[in-house]
């Protein structure tokens, strides 16, 4: 139990640090990346569904397993499909055509203070 | 031996999650750093189930395939203007996983077992017929009421963020009288159920009945906790809806004594709290006050205040005259908000910001930690719209910008640019953090109309002889913006 408090303090402590630098911009995916892991609980729904210990149990832990999957599974997808979103500024060939156009002979430099 | 390299696999799982969570400290890898907490995530469970291979392997496969479905076709499905709600659903469901697990821990007693080495409770115990001692009862105990006001409280939240429930604070009388009855009356549901824990099996009752009564009182508190809260606090209560799922999984971990369990609950227990606290300071309130709920409400109830009455002039103004504004100013910031994200406007938004740009304005967008209706809820819709993330700013790195900004364009926000947070001690807002919008030479405001935001408190500076308020829809406005500058 001892042994068991320890580890909970000194994660939560690891925890505090390793959030606190994420920037504002990446807070939702946070909380839904933080949450997936939260999921963890399905390793105890596989010990506790695994169990030959009567029908209840069973069930229950069946039960316990299906919502902490679709906690993990979900979380980790729509994670990544917020994260896809972020992107830095790109040179668009595009925009470099119409600078062109419109500056005339300027194009390579606008290009390079666009990336 | 087994257990030895299972509990490294958990050792591992744990170390990648610590991992992963540090590359979300920059967009640029944070992508990976999901990718390798999920992959923490799946050591975790083949290690698990390796470990139960002996057992009957069906059910398991059934429940993961099933569960990994409907998370999969959520994730893919959903809008992500539906982000809050969902993130909110899936805390959920993270919640009622802990309390079935613990359940499960109780209910397997109920008929005749044939000595598994399941569980972890010792077998000397088992044989000795005390299975239940105190700790493992009470954090079962704290597994079900934690779990359970989880689950409740974050389909609440869910309800409020996807507005099937009103996002006004709901207050009914005796709501206080009935949250402190039922808080009480857990305990001692608690407290029945760990008198009743030494008999246990033998007389079942008292533990059996105290868990169920105490998930049923603990399902009602949920909801009684989140209901008074208005709507655009939902980013406080789901932060910290999020951390009671860590810390509702960490107590499972006592429970099964499963280090990846305690250790992971643990990471994201303090994750949640760190966000509500900075939520918290964001908006100047204690959590104590968030929490007891009866602050601020849908602008659509709320009745335009006094201020109105008063002798004030504002000044409109037309989307060519603001066109010409924004085109010939140097630099321009704009001011998302909450109404943004209701009126969809965020594609508009980047299209002129874009054409600003080739104009050679100067375009950031300024963020505010409690703009929309989830901790970075403004970032994500940007994202979406294709905004790169180098354009966006949060507040303390721009405010002093706004000395030199020509142009602040407001769309949607209210509140977290209202002078009155600086100086008005009467005001709900007093003392908040803001954007120094007014410090801009010149700003407009794209509104519906002169109607109190969230707080329900007048914003002066619609008022101010430097602002200009463009009236409508914002996607309109945006789109007629962006007309009227291309044909400049």
């Amino acid at each position: 139990m001892l042994e068991n408090l320890t580890y909970f303090v000194l994660a939560m402590f690891v925890g505090r640090e390793v959030i606190s630098k994420v920037p504002q911009t990446l807070h939702t995916p946070l909380m839904s990346g933080s949450n997936a892991i939260s999921g963890i609980t399905i390793v105890g729904a596989l010990v506790a569904g695994g169990m030959v210990g009567g029908v209840w149990a069973k069930w229950l832990g069946v039960g316990a397993l299906i919502a902490a999957t679709i906690n993990v599974v979900g979380g980790f997808m729509v994670t990544d499909r917020m994260l896809r979103m972020f992107k830095k500024k790109e040179p668009r060939a595009l925009d470099a055509k119409q600078e062109g156009a419109s500056v005339g002979g300027h194009v390579p430099e606008a290009v390079a203070a666009r990336s | 031996m087994l257990t030895v390299v299972i509990n490294l696999a958990y050792l591992l799982a744990a170390a990648l999650f610590i991992f992963g969570l540090k590359r979300l400290q920059s967009p640029a890898t944070a992508r990976g750093g999901n990718q390798l907490a999920a992959l923490g995530m799946l050591i975790a469970v083949v290690a698990t189930l390796f470990w139960q291979r002996i057992l009957t392997p069906v059910e398991m496969i059934a429940g993961l395939v099933v569960g990994g479905l409907i998370g999969m076709i959520l994730a893919k499905r959903v809008q992500m203007t539906s982000m809050p709600e969902l993130v909110a659903a899936f805390n959920g469901f993270g919640g009622l996983a802990s309390v079935l697990v613990a359940g499960a821990e109780v209910a397997r007693f109920l008929t005749d077992s044939d000595g598994m080495t399941a569980s972890v409770v010792p077998a000397a115990q088992v044989a000795a017929g005390v299975p239940l001692d105190f700790t493992t009862t009470l954090t079962i105990l704290l597994s079900v009421l934690i779990g359970m006001v989880t689950f409740s409280g974050s389909f609440v939240a869910f309800g409020k963020l996807s507005e099937k429930i009103s996002g006004n604070p709901v207050n009914f009388p005796g709501m206080r009288a009935l949250t402190l009855l039922l808080t009480l009356g857990s305990l001692a549901a608690m407290v029945w159920a760990l008198i009743g824990a030494p008999d246990f099996p033998r007389v079942s009752e008292p533990v059996v009945w105290g868990v169920l009564a105490l998930a049923g009182l603990a399902f009602v508190l949920g909801i009684l906790l989140v209901l008074p809260i208005g709507g655009a606090d939902m980013p406080v209560v789901v932060a910290l809806l999020n951390s009671y799922s860590g810390l509702a999984a960490a107590a499972t971990g006592f429970v099964l004594s499963n280090t990846a369990l305690i250790v992971s609950g643990a990471l994201v227990g303090a994750s949640g709290l760190i966000l509500t606290k900075i939520m918290c300071d964001a908006m100047n309130r204690s959590l104590f006050n968030v929490l007891l709920g009866g602050f601020g409400g849908d602008a659509a109830d709320a009745a335009p205040v006094a201020g109105a009455a008063q002798d004030l002039t504002f000044t409109a103004t037309t989307p060519d005259d603001t066109a010409i504004l924004l085109s010939y100013a140097e630099t321009v910031i704009i001011v998302p908000g909450y109404g943004l994200a209701v009126a969809q406007a965020q594609h508009q938004v980047r299209e002129l910001a874009e054409l600003l740009q080739k104009r050679g304005v100067s375009v950031k967008y300024a963020v505010h930690p409690v703009a929309g209706r989830m901790p970075g809820h403004m970032n994500v819709l940007l994202a979406e719209a294709n905004v790169p993330y180098d354009q966006l700013f949060e507040m303390d790195e721009i405010n002093h910008e706004f000395d030199t900004c020509d142009v602040s364009l407001v769309i949607g926000a209210n509140d977290v640019v209202n002078p009155a947070a600086r100086h008005d001690k009467s005001s709900p807002i007093y003392g908040m953090p803001i954007l120094n919008v007014d410090h801009s030479q010149t700003v407009i405001f794209l509104k519906r109309s002169l109607r109190p935001g969230y707080s329900g408190v007048q914003n002066e500076l619609f008022y101010a002889s430097n602002t200009r308020m463009l009236f409508g829809d914002a996607k309109d406005s945006v789109t007629a913006l962006i007309n009227e500058v291309k044909a400049l």
